[in-house]
């Protein structure tokens, strides 16, 4: 793992020290909201319905146990007892006090932690496949990477007031978890010819203009990442639309342009500013890479797993959904799944966090990651050690085996708590996990991903779930609006709109009518949701959605 | 005619807490909705907000918002108010568990 280096710890140092200062200023009178909310933005610090809340960057969101620890500490000194994992693989503290912030950075700065960058328009941090350095299917660790875009990123003074906020994801895997069609900049790193390089997306996001990231470079050489890189974001900083917020994303300056233009004003951008990267970029990508070598991995038996498999179902379910393949031999990755039927995605207790990190401390070489679906994933555990780390995860309530599937749902914080929030997305959640526990069809139903947002902007992710459901406000009431067949993978494709919308109580039933609708139609148990809608199309899933009020109709 | 008048009360959320807080008849915040001052006149509502945005010294983000007035005080008009002075669906936290406290 990457470690601050003396420049590093200084230059968060002295951003704490300015914000406690502004932090004094705002208390005392002599800043106004207008002029503290910039500030406050900058430090990852928003006001929602009820109470502050503290945005926390998880750099490509990976943690060791001393950080997962110090979050605990965090979230029982000046929250309520927990935090909140989000899709973009940080963490939020929903209840700080404004006067103690400045000592919750503190906090975060003595385990190598910040808030910077997480809002406001600037380049937010930098994602990565929550598999990075594990992954059996991987061509390179993408956080080193990440970590040098990171680096380049912070305070970078030519883009601390971009037309709107910057977010890149980052793939060292052609099976991409990170989402990076729907990052600003994607980054996917190729092998060919023996040759590492990036294919680089832009213009991909949710949002309320959805949009799937467009080929940009497909084949780009290591070391010309960081200046075309720095030529695409300077480009679109002057291109931008500052006029409309809502136009101000690069997927509406590559809308708008085509993307052969934005190519042909990158390149010349690039050719601009390639020879003042004098290699240096180079020198400290070597630097961080070595910091990510790849832990010392154990020989030992793996008979303690294989018996366990055999004599313990519950263990042996469990190890099916929440395992797996790791690249080195006789290791496993462990999902931890943070979806236990009926609670909140995305939330840990700080006794949880804390049991979190004792088991990656002593199983897993110290590493926990944060994936994108709000769970929490050991990278390298040994398969000897699987059967002690399930026992401990089950007695704190993390033993759910729903990686991948029905209850295993992605949802915002929605009106429950966010300003922005149109509709609430937890409770849905909670609602649809809990209902399908009951039916125990979770398993029959296999692969299906859920995704909940509360509002347009997608933090849930909707746009590119197999079952996306979107809260809106019709005339008063909490609506939720369907679409089926989104896939967020690296041929990555939006779901298509049901039709009319449906209430909150309405909801689940008509999540149950899709899905008995799916197993009603696949071909056999092997055909997932998304390839039987992708087979099928819309229509019958459709009938199946609108069943009831098309019979109501009828009889009228 | 004129178009009838919703009935409002000021509303923002506190500097130092966050916590949601009601201007009162007597210029003050409350962190109770029952103690909030309805405002039934519109030209009145506009200058109760004027001063109430003065206040930035003690809360962020001041407006006005609908209410029914009932016996037992005003009542949120739309969902998103109620839920602010309530607090989170998922947890009891919030002003749900504040005023449990004080019972």
């Amino acid at each position: 793992m990457y470690t601050y280096t003396e420049f590093d710890k200084a230059f968060v140092a002295e951003r704490n020290r300015q914000f406690r200062a502004q932090v004094e200023r705002r208390i005392d009178g002599s800043l106004t909201e207008d002029e503290f909310k910039p500030l406050r933005l900058m430090n990852g610090l928003y006001l929602q319905l009820h109470a502050y809340m503290l945005r926390v960057a998880i750099p490509y969101g990976t943690l060791n146990s001393a950080q997962m620890r110090q979050l605990a500490m965090i979230a029982e000194r000046w929250d309520k007892g927990y935090g909140h994992f989000t899709t973009r693989q940080n963490i939020q503290f929903n209840w700080p006090n404004l006067a103690n912030v400045p000592d919750i950075l503190e906090a975060l700065a003595e385990v190598e932690m910040h808030c910077i960058q997480t809002s406001g328009n600037t380049i937010r941090n930098v994602t990565a496949d929550h598999f990075a350095g594990a992954a059996a299917d991987e061509v390179a660790d993408p956080r080193s990477v990440a970590e040098l875009i990171r680096q380049w990123s912070t305070d970078h003074p030519e883009f601390q007031f971009l037309p709107r906020k910057f977010k890149v994801g980052v793939t060292g895997s052609p099976n991409d978890r990170a989402v990076t069609a729907a990052h600003d900049i994607g980054l996917r790193i190729v092998e060919r010819d023996g040759e590492i390089g990036y294919q680089v997306l832009v213009g991909g996001g949710l949002g309320r203009t959805p949009m799937i990231g467009k080929v940009l470079a497909d084949f780009l050489p290591e070391a010309d990442l960081l200046p075309y890189i720095e030529a695409v974001v300077s480009v679109w900083n002057l291109l931008g639309r500052r006029d409309n917020k809502f136009k101000a994303r690069i997927k509406i300056t590559v809308h708008e342009h085509g993307i052969d233009d934005i190519r042909a004003r990158v390149e010349k951008q690039f050719a601009a500013i390639k020879p003042s990267f004098k290699g240096v970029d180079q020198q400290m990508l070597a630097d961080i890479r070595a910091q990510f070598a790849p832990p010392e991995f154990i020989t030992a038996s793996e008979a303690p797993y294989n018996q366990a498999r055999q004599h313990d179902p519950v263990f042996r379910s469990w190890a099916d959904t929440n395992l797996s393949e790791h690249r080195a031999p006789g290791y496993a990755i462990v999902s931890i799944s943070l979806k236990a039927h009926g609670a909140t995605p995305g939330d840990a207790s700080a006794q949880q966090m804390r049991l979190m990190a004792d088991l990656a401390e002593r199983y897993g070489h110290d590493e926990l990651r944060i994936s994108h679906e709000q769970n929490v994933i050991l990278p390298h555990v040994h398969k000897s050690h699987v059967p002690s780390v399930f026992a401990a995860l089950r007695a704190a309530g993390l033993g759910t085996a729903n990686i991948g599937l029905i209850s295993d749902i992605i949802a915002c914080p929605g009106m429950d708590y966010c300003a922005l929030a149109t509709a609430r997305s937890i409770p849905i959640a909670q609602q649809i996990a809990t209902r399908f526990d009951e039916l125990k069809l979770e398993h029959e139903i296999g692969e299906m991903k859920i995704k909940i947002s509360g509002c347009i902007n997608a933090c849930g992710h909707h746009h590119v779930g197999h079952i996306g459901i979107l809260g809106l406000d019709r005339a008063g009431v909490e609506s939720y609006q369907i679409t089926l067949g989104g896939d967020h993978r690296e041929d990555a494709r939006l779901g298509d709109r049901t039709g009319p919308g449906f209430s909150a109580d309405e909801i689940v039933p008509a999540i149950e009518r899709i899905i008995h609708a799916y197993l009603d139609l696949r071909l056999d148990a092997s055909e997932t949701f998304l390839a039987a809608y992708q087979r099928l199309g819309l229509a019958p899933f459709k009938a199946a959605l609108y069943e009831i009020e098309a019979q109501a109709y009828a009889a009228e | 005619m004129p178009r009838e008048f919703t009935p409002q009360v000021i509303t923002a959320n506190a500097l130092i807490e966050g916590d949601v807080v009601y201007f009162t008849a007597q210029d003050t915040w409350s962190r109770a909705l029952s103690d909030a001052d309805i405002l039934t006149d519109e030209a009145d509502a506009a200058l109760r907000l004027l001063i109430a945005e003065a206040r930035h010294h003690e809360v962020v983000g001041v407006y006005l918002t609908a209410m029914k007035p009932t016996p037992e005080g005003p009542v949120p008009v739309h969902f998103r108010e109620e839920f602010r002075r309530t607090g989170p669906s998922n947890h009891f936290h919030g002003k749900q568990a504040d005023s449990a406290t004080r019972a």
